[in-house]
């Protein structure tokens, strides 16, 4: 690990401020993405503003009867909230799907956002890559990528996304809020994260010395339910091979509102708008939500080794609506 | 005359971490994770460091209150934390219940993740009594009641503590033991 400098702010504008004249200065908030990118060599900051213990840790509603999500609020408190977990259960269950217990009561939600993908080539610096340093190529186009995109990838990367709480967020139309030099911003969750195209060393939107402050939740609407499924090697402790955050409501079996993201699939958090016009005014069957995950998994171009994504995030989609519409 | 050991650099911090009760102030590069700032400058070798990663629970530690990575803390980010280790559980000769299970069970073989399984539990039990939930428990279960501890709920609520010698049965039941 280089050495590096270190600084506690006490409110996002004196991190922000901190920023200032330190182009390889980088927030650190849980640390738990961060640090290990450290020690493998893949990050080097030579300034750390700490930004764990700013007073952003709250769980509020807004006047509108929505959530807001603060930046730091740690991923365990923020799946056992009363509200989140009977309004927003999706993001509750993703967040709980993801990492161990000792991971989620570190990680924040800002960090949850802005962690990097797993690829074995981008932590591992004696390969080339084109995220962590672009222009050297991307060898696991033609090597190990069983577990990488199968939707959006390019041939300049084809990492994924290894969130789950920013499905979650992507099918709950979540909103991100950012804090900069340049003042404040807003840019819906779906927005936030960007596909690789020629520029995979950028995961998102995010500017030089902006810091995400927060998330807000819309108001969940009456009638809906929400759910996430994970498919992974093992029972527990593991990044999704596929994953699917669903929005539903059902009235008189047919799918009035319908909101889906697929994970573990992309770049991104993949919002799956192709299958939501599928779903939206059609019966409530599985023979819709195959039509629905079909739609969308169309555009898909796997990889030689990671084909099996495809039918395993419709069979995900499938028993996830089937599941949330027998609830209604 | 050497520098004095409480000063700081552009590199390094003098900060104070309050270990199983007791303060310690320490300087250290920034670079100090908080389990090597426990096992080089405490003293205290219980944590341990299996990956460094974040990925096998071994250097698991209390961090006020809450189970932790020590491995994936810098200690420089944990300046007046108060942290529990293996060697804080004891009621001085008295073992913490979990140790007290963990040695009536045989939930070990070969020892050297148990420092991070029994601190780990020690937090989870905490954490399941304050009615947090695990990716296993019913939707349908009222948000802030306690979680009823079954070995489902146990092995999915320990899944970040790795036991390659496979003692998971007697781990479980040793866990089961205390939260019933």
């Amino acid at each position: 690990m280089k050495p590096f400098a270190y600084f506690r702010a006490e409110s996002a504008d004196e991190a922000i401020g901190a920023f200032a004249g330190h182009p390889r200065a980088q927030y650190l908030g849980g640390g738990t993405n961060l640090v290990d990118l450290m020690k493998l060599g893949v990050a080097a900051p030579d300034f750390l503003i700490d930004v764990s213990r700013l007073p952003l840790d709250g769980i509020d509603e807004t006047p509108d009867g929505g959530l807001h999500i603060g930046a730091t609020v740690r991923n365990s408190d923020l799946a056992a909230h009363p509200a989140v977990r009977t309004r927003y259960a999706a993001l509750s269950q993703a967040l709980l799907s993801g990492a161990s217990g000792q991971l989620r009561n570190t990680a924040t939600t800002g960090g949850n956002l802005l962690q990097r993908t797993r690829c074995t080539y981008f932590q591992d610096v004696s390969k080339p890559c084109n995220k962590r340093e672009p222009g050297t190529g991307c060898p696991a186009r033609e090597g190990v990528h069983r577990d990488l995109a199968v939707l959006g990838h390019s041939a300049h990367c084809v990492a994924t996304h290894p969130s789950d709480m920013a499905v979650a967020l992507a099918a709950l139309d979540a909103a991100v809020h950012l804090h900069g030099p340049q003042g404040a911003r807003t840019v819906a969750v779906t927005d936030f994260h960007r596909l690789p195209g020629d520029r995979p060393d950028q995961d998102t939107v995010i500017r030089p010395g902006e810091l995400i402050t927060g998330v807000t939740l819309p108001p969940a609407l009456p009638g809906t339910r929400c759910g996430y499924r994970k498919a992974r090697d093992r029972a527990s402790y593991a990044f999704a091979l596929a994953s699917v955050a669903a929005v539903l409501r059902v009235e008189g079996g047919v799918v009035r509102d319908a909101a889906l993201a697929f994970g573990g699939l992309a770049h991104v958090p993949w919002r799956a708008r192709a299958a939501e016009e599928v779903l939206r005014g059609a019966p409530a069957t599985e023979e819709t939500y195959a039509r629905a995950a079909d739609a969308e998994l169309a555009a898909a171009e796997p990889l030689r080794d990671n084909g099996f994504k495809v039918p395993l995030a419709r069979n995900l989609a499938i028993s996830v609506l089937a599941e949330l519409a027998s609830r209604t | 005359m050497e520098p004095t050991s409480q000063q700081e650099t552009a590199h390094s911090s003098v900060l104070t971490l309050h270990v199983n009760g007791t303060p310690h102030t320490l300087t250290l590069d920034h670079r100090t994770t908080l389990l090597d700032a426990l096992r080089e400058q405490v003293g205290l070798t219980g944590a341990k460091k299996g990956c460094d990663h974040g990925q096998c629970g071994a250097c698991t530690v209390l961090v006020d209150g809450r189970r932790a990575n020590s491995c994936l803390l810098l200690a420089a980010a944990h300046n007046g934390a108060h942290v529990t280790t293996v060697e804080g559980l004891a009621d001085g000769e008295r073992l913490h219940p979990v140790q007290q299970a963990f040695v009536a069970r045989d939930a070990l073989q070969c020892g050297y993740c148990t420092p991070g399984q029994i601190c780990s539990a020690v937090g989870m039990l905490a954490e399941a009594a304050e009615g947090h939930p695990s990716y296993v428990t019913p939707p349908e279960h009222p948000p802030g009641a306690p979680a009823a501890l079954t070995a489902h709920e146990i092995r999915e609520r320990m899944s970040g503590n790795l036991c390659r010698c496979g003692a998971y049965p007697n781990i479980v039941d040793a866990i089961g033991e205390v939260a019933t």
